[in-house]
């Protein structure tokens, strides 16, 4: 198969960047995409040129670091697969194919085709976690009766590797997919009731913060989501937001923070 | 001011206006399909829109302050959402995993708010002027015949005719996303897109059919 790249390089995150051509031959439908860039690197090596600086890491669709924008769409055109499960056999002898890093002023280009997806890491720290007693008296989370419904749902919201593909394939670039699976993961279980409402708040305003834009419902998201994150999740999240703001005004009201104790 | 800054409260606070406006939509075409049906009930019916206290003491500066609040959230949203990738992409291929009508919300909005500025200039402003300004006497039966007489002109009606269209393409995308906006998605959320397919159709094409039949039957 003979195919014409056009790959966006870029020396660092300062450096402008630009797409260059790369005509390449000789690949097979059995390669998948990244070996395809494998090929590319090998050749662009021997004649002592800088490779395509690319994230991958298990190159089975679960790690969530290949990051490709492929022909205008992320993990490129088939559905429910990152670019690693991507195959040659999806394009044509002859085709054209435009590589670009995911876009988004949260998402900086470190280098050519990789994206600082820390922003995601700081949403999660903000609140995607339960806190629980491990100090050797740790109960089994078994023990906890959990309707099945909501823990296949509460599944199925774990499965999101956190690729940044709904923040690629959105036109606002916004991380509610990402972000609205994260809190889904814990809403619906019992272990994550107690801190619902710091969660959604504090993981809401660290989104905003990051500068990832807004959700308008186009549902291209869902749509790109390697994982299958339907927008159920967004609706989950929103509801969660709404009745935190609501509670925690009152909840505040009521308890007595250690600044302004009585006892002062 | 949660609802100042925070992405989810505004996109709450854009679906509720946006619904409220829909709402209005559906009264605003009940009285405007009696014109073909029977002139007289419009007259009456207009009469008492123009007249009552509520109506034009409250219920008006309500609908006008829903307008410009859905306006300018809107734009707000637009403004951040455009400033969230600054580097656009060579190779976008949005119509693969999204409409048309729910990408460009902005602008089948600006055509709307363009032809709601004609509408105002042709209806509003002379009806204002007309009994507040003027003091003119009441005279039930005066609307109808003004109707008509608006939509004489070719132009006017076919660009009504076009922002009903856009109207059409606001609604398809705008009608069930404020309840997905709202966190309203379940198992009824199927039926409520096919409601949004036929109201998005039904009721700018009923427009569409009331400005063509007046146009018609000068």
């Amino acid at each position: 198969m003979k195919l014409t790249l056009k790959i966006w390089r870029q020396k660092n995150h300062d450096a402008k960047g630009e797409l260059k051509t790369y005509p390449i031959d000789g690949i097979e439908g059995d390669m998948s995409f990244l070996e395809m860039l494998d090929v590319l690197n090998e050749g662009l090596i021997n004649n002592g040129e800088e490779p395509v600086v690319f994230d991958h890491d298990c190159r089975e669709g679960i790690c969530g670091s290949c990051s490709l924008q492929i022909n205008g769409e992320p993990h490129g055109p088939d559905r429910l697969i990152t670019t690693c499960q991507l195959h040659m056999r999806s394009f044509k002898d002859g085709d054209t194919i435009v590589i670009e890093p995911f876009r988004a002023n949260a998402f900086p280009v470190i280098k050519d085709l990789v994206v600082d997806r820390s922003a995601f890491d700081r949403i999660q720290q903000a609140g995607g976690y339960v806190s629980v007693n491990t100090s050797g008296n740790t109960v089994d989370a078994n023990s906890i009766p959990v309707n099945k419904h909501d823990a296949d749902e509460s599944f199925n919201a774990a499965t999101c590797i956190g690729c940044g593909a709904c923040v690629a394939a959105c036109k606002n670039a916004s991380a509610m997919l990402f972000t609205s699976a994260k809190i889904s993961q814990f809403a619906l279980l019992p272990q994550g009731k107690i801190e619902a409402t710091e969660r959604a708040l504090n993981m809401v305003k660290q989104m905003d913060e990051e500068g990832f834009g807004n959700c308008s419902n186009t549902g291209a998201c869902e749509i790109e989501c390697p994982k299958g994150i339907t927008l159920v999740n967004i609706a989950r999240m929103n509801r969660e937001y709404v009745s935190a703001s609501l509670e925690a005004p009152l909840s505040n009201a009521w308890s007595i923070d250690d600044e302004s104790s009585l006892f002062d | 001011m949660a609802i100042l800054t925070s992405s989810i409260a505004r996109k709450v606070a854009m679906a509720l206006s946006g619904l409220f406006l829909v709402l209005f939509l559906a009264q605003h075409f009940t009285i405007n399909i009696t014109s073909v049906i029977d002139p007289e009930t419009f007259n009456s019916l207009s009469h008492f829109m123009g007249h009552n206290f509520v109506v034009q003491f409250i219920a008006q500066p309500i609908l006008i302050f829903g307008v410009v609040f859905h306006f300018i959230m809107g734009l707000i949203l637009e403004i951040r959402n455009r400033g969230a990738r600054s580097i656009k992409y060579q190779s976008f291929k949005g119509n693969n995993n999204s409409t048309w009508a729910s990408r460009n919300m902005l602008i089948s909005g600006a055509v709307i708010l363009a032809f709601l500025g004609l509408h105002f200039y042709d209806f509003w402003f002379p009806e204002i002027v007309h009994k507040y300004v003027e003091s003119n006497p009441m005279d039930p039966t005066r609307y109808y015949p003004d109707l008509v007489q608006k939509f004489e002109s070719p132009v006017r009606t076919g660009l009504y005719c076009l922002a009903f269209v856009l109207l059409a393409l606001h609604l398809w995308h705008g009608f069930a996303s404020s309840f997905q906006s709202m966190g309203w998605n379940n198992k009824y959320s199927k039926g409520l897109r096919g409601f949004t397919k036929f109201y998005a159709i039904f009721i700018p094409l009923g427009f569409i059919f009331i400005a063509i039949y007046l146009h018609l039957n000068q």
